[in-house]
């Protein structure tokens, strides 16, 4: 499945003009678009989100701030981890990982920003004036309407194990989740849902059993279910699937009551910033749009997203030093073993 | 009028408040202190905490050390404030996991010790907790150590909104304190005020002891005046005995003289003896004159000084001096034409009759036989006025202004017994009352004179 993203992101990349050949030398490159300003100020911004979520936001901004140009670079999250902590000149740093971004702010890879945008933020949603959250997306499980049509769907990680045990012909091949070893939001997700219910493991258990396909990324696998190739994907970012289920009526968020992961999709000015004053512009918008009051103005939720009740109820994951934890070598190690026995099953 | 020195209520008030001010200082100080203290010492325990509970996950599988760092371990750090974290787990020295270059601690001897280390890293001043402990590995137990740091910027941040809590705390108690020393400096001065009050509320005679319970601080004070004006007194009630004493002394003699000036005068013959003996008994009359004006002007400077103010009729009064003198006017077939209304005002009667006898004296004296006297008393508006007119010689041609000056007497008055302090004594007594005098001639051609004397109506 990797092969599919990779291909992806190359196709991508062709569609677009290479502005930064060096930068292209250095880390995978998914897409990149620019939208020049009136002046030759550029704020060039690393991200995870996709170009089609991203653009509408780009050109609101640029309605307001027609002098500030912006180079938009799309990157999984590892590669943008790294770009950063080699000191590539980024002026902004968007993430959906969490664990990441707070190890780039904690080891002094993120510069100080105070606005009065910023002192209007909820405490949670920041750390240290350095790291600034914008949404809140749930972790969602999406499913091809007609796998489930049978009975009731189920409503707990436990009903769901059970259907998967079940009907293993039907889901054989056809379930898909995020590979947690490459894809940082992956892990985030994983290891956060095995701290906080020991469902997940079972539910890894009987995954492996059915043969999993594992992505790198939401929009594809979102894509695979559309078309029925999955029956069901586990661990999708919710903000992406509720767009396309909007439009596509084969597909379906299920419901589970049990639990669920809230991520803070996080921004932050790299220590290697040259633009920084414009970049504080950018962010400033950014946060306005997470304390926006129209939770439908965009296709990523604001913070205070109160649309689906049940991921509110416990709230988002914690922005502090937990996060760490997880990045730990040791624990990375041990939960990735964990993780590839209970999912490459012979 | 005395200018006062700087007042004790507010240099009460001013040391209480320095006083006050040293106090806040030092616990606003102590407090900030106490708080920086208590904060660093939370980090502490929870850095402890936090190595404590890592190495507890350490284990030996297969030989090599193994761990798995408990999200509690950095999380609790998480909940204390916003702080970078760092950490470095090492067996023998090599880092197992973590941040490899944070080294410098110093390393517990002791398995389950934690030391506390205060030491920059990345640019920060970092405090790390270290706790080491053995663990098998193989067939021997190595040394495992596990250091957690965390930089101090929210401590700071805690410990300086406590240090501003306390600020402020204190500048309230400072001014309260303030606010209080300005009421506790009053009250303490309050029976000072209340001995002063006493004593400037006093008649102008009233010389007796001050009887009232003083603070025994002021004591001292009190007894000291009482003795001033025990002294003032006596000194009062000498001069008062040494003029009636003086006058009696002088008087007597002086009325020897002249009774036995005037046997001889009609005993004897020779026109020489005559004239002589005349001029004898004109300078007895003279100085007994002169005696009774001079005992007049002391008794009116010393009156005037303390004035009393009792309501009086001033028409009243006329009338009594004009009937102590009319004998001495009938010698001279003088007649008094005395017209009054009840005129009320405030003052001294007994300076009120000096005034006016010395003005009525003096009509009489510069008057020439079987003339009269015309006395008019009389309100003007707020005023009480008295006129005093006869058909003398009037005032001469000398500015009229002098001659209520001290023993000035008129150019024109040179055969006539006098003084000249009749109208100085009448003008002091005017102007002591806030009244005043005022001198014309009663024609164009200078013959008779007109006394006005002015007083304000009580």
């Amino acid at each position: 499945m990797r092969l599919t993203c990779i291909a992806l992101g190359l196709s991508l990349l062709a569609q677009f003009a290479l502005a930064q050949i060096s930068l292209a030398q250095d880390i995978e490159i998914e897409a990149q678009r620019s939208y020049p300003g009136s002046s030759d100020r550029v704020v060039r911004v690393i991200s995870t989100a996709d170009l089609e979520v991203f653009e509408p936001f780009l050109l609101r901004f640029q309605t307001t701030r027609p002098d500030i140009g912006i180079d938009y670079i799309v990157t999984s999250s590892t590669e943008l981890h790294r770009a950063i902590t080699q000191n590539l000149a980024f002026d902004l740093a968007i993430s959906s990982a969490m664990d990441l971004q707070f190890k780039l702010a904690n080891d002094g890879l993120a510069q100080s920003y105070q606005s009065s945008v910023t002192e209007e933020l909820p405490v949670w949603a920041s750390w240290r004036d350095l790291i600034f959250a914008f949404t809140s997306e749930p972790a969602v499980v999406v499913i091809y309407r007609a796998d489930f049509e049978g009975g009731p769907p189920p409503a707990t990680r436990q009903d769901l194990i059970a259907l998967l045990r079940e009907n293993t012909d039907q889901f054989q091949g056809r379930v898909g989740t995020y590979d947690v070893r490459d894809s940082g939001l992956g892990y985030l997700f994983a290891t956060q849902e095995a701290r906080s219910t020991d469902a997940y493991w079972r539910m890894t258990e009987v995954m492996g059993r059915l043969d999993p396909q594992l992505y790198c990324c939401s929009a594809q696998m979102i894509d695979d279910v559309a078309s029925g190739r999955l029956a069901m994907a586990y661990n999708v970012l919710g903000s992406y699937a509720a767009q396309r289920i909007e439009e596509d009526d084969r597909l379906a968020i299920l419901e589970l009551e049990d639990f669920a992961n809230v991520m803070l999709r996080t921004a932050l000015i790299p220590a290697a910033a040259q633009n920084t004053q414009d970049a504080g512009a950018l962010l400033d918008a950014l946060l306005r749009e997470g304390m926006r009051e129209d939770a439908d103005a965009w296709v990523l939720p604001p913070l205070s997203d109160t649309r689906d009740p049940e991921p509110a109820a416990f709230g988002p994951i914690r922005l502090g030093p937990g996060l760490m934890v997880n990045l730990d070598q040791l624990n990375r190690r041990t939960f990735l073993d964990a993780w590839e026995s209970a999912m490459e099953q012979p | 009028m005395i200018r006062p020195a700087a007042s004790i209520g507010r240099r009460l008030t001013l040391l209480l408040a320095a006083i006050a001010a040293l106090l806040s200082l030092l616990s606003w100080g102590m407090v900030s202190s106490f708080s920086g203290q208590a904060a660093a010492r939370t980090q502490d325990n929870v850095l402890a905490a936090s190595v404590a509970t890592i190495a507890e996950t350490l284990r030996s599988e297969q030989g090599t050390v193994r761990l798995e760092l408990p999200y509690s371990a950095f999380a609790m750090l998480g909940a204390i404030s916003q702080d970078r974290v760092f950490y470095r787990v090492s067996v023998n020295g090599e880092t197992l996991t973590g941040y490899d270059d944070l080294r410098g601690g110093r390393i517990p001897e002791v398995p389950g010790e934690v030391l506390f280390d205060t030491l920059a890293y990345r640019g920060e001043t970092v405090r790390m907790a270290s706790i080491s402990r053995a663990v098998s590995a193989g067939r021997e137990a190595v040394p495992v150590t596990v250091s957690v740091a965390q930089t101090g910027n929210g401590i700071a941040q805690v410990t300086s909104g406590l240090s501003r809590t306390a600020a402020m705390l204190s500048v309230a108690f400072f001014i309260l304190a303030v606010a209080l020393s300005a009421i506790a400096a009053r009250a303490s001065l309050r029976p000072l005020n209340e001995i002063a009050q006493a004593v400037s509320r006093r008649g102008p005679s009233d010389l007796r002891p001050i009887r009232r319970t003083a603070p025994r601080e002021l004591a001292p004070l009190m007894s000291a005046l009482n003795r001033l004006m025990d002294r003032l007194g006596q000194s009062i009630r000498r001069s008062e005995d040494f003029i009636t004493e003086a006058a009696h002394r002088v008087r007597t003699p002086l009325a020897t003289v002249r009774a036995q000036a005037e046997i001889a005068l009609h005993t004897v013959t020779g026109d020489e003896e005559k004239k002589s003996l005349r001029r004898v008994i004109r300078a007895v009359d003279e100085s007994s004159r002169s005696t009774g004006q001079l005992l007049d002007h002391a008794t009116v400077a010393f009156r005037a000084e303390d004035l009393d103010r009792r309501k009086v009729d001033l028409s009243e009064i006329t009338r009594s001096v004009v009937e102590s003198l009319s004998p001495t006017a009938e010698m001279k077939d003088i007649t008094f034409d005395l017209s009054s209304k009840p005129s009320p005002v405030r003052g001294d009667a007994i300076l009120l009759q000096t005034a006016l006898r010395n003005v009525l004296d003096n009509a009489v004296k510069y008057s020439p036989p079987e003339t009269s006297v015309r006395i008019d008393v009389r309100c003007e508006g707020k005023l009480a006025e008295v006129e005093i007119c006869d058909q003398g010689t009037g005032l001469g041609a000398g500015p009229v202004e002098h001659l209520t000056e001290r023993f000035r007497r008129g150019d024109n008055v040179a055969g006539v017994v006098g003084s000249g302090l009749g109208l100085t004594i009448a003008d002091e007594v005017m102007r002591a009352h806030g009244g005043s005098l005022r001198l014309r001639n009663l024609d164009e051609e200078g013959t008779g004179t007109c006394v006005l004397l002015v007083l304000p109506l009580a």
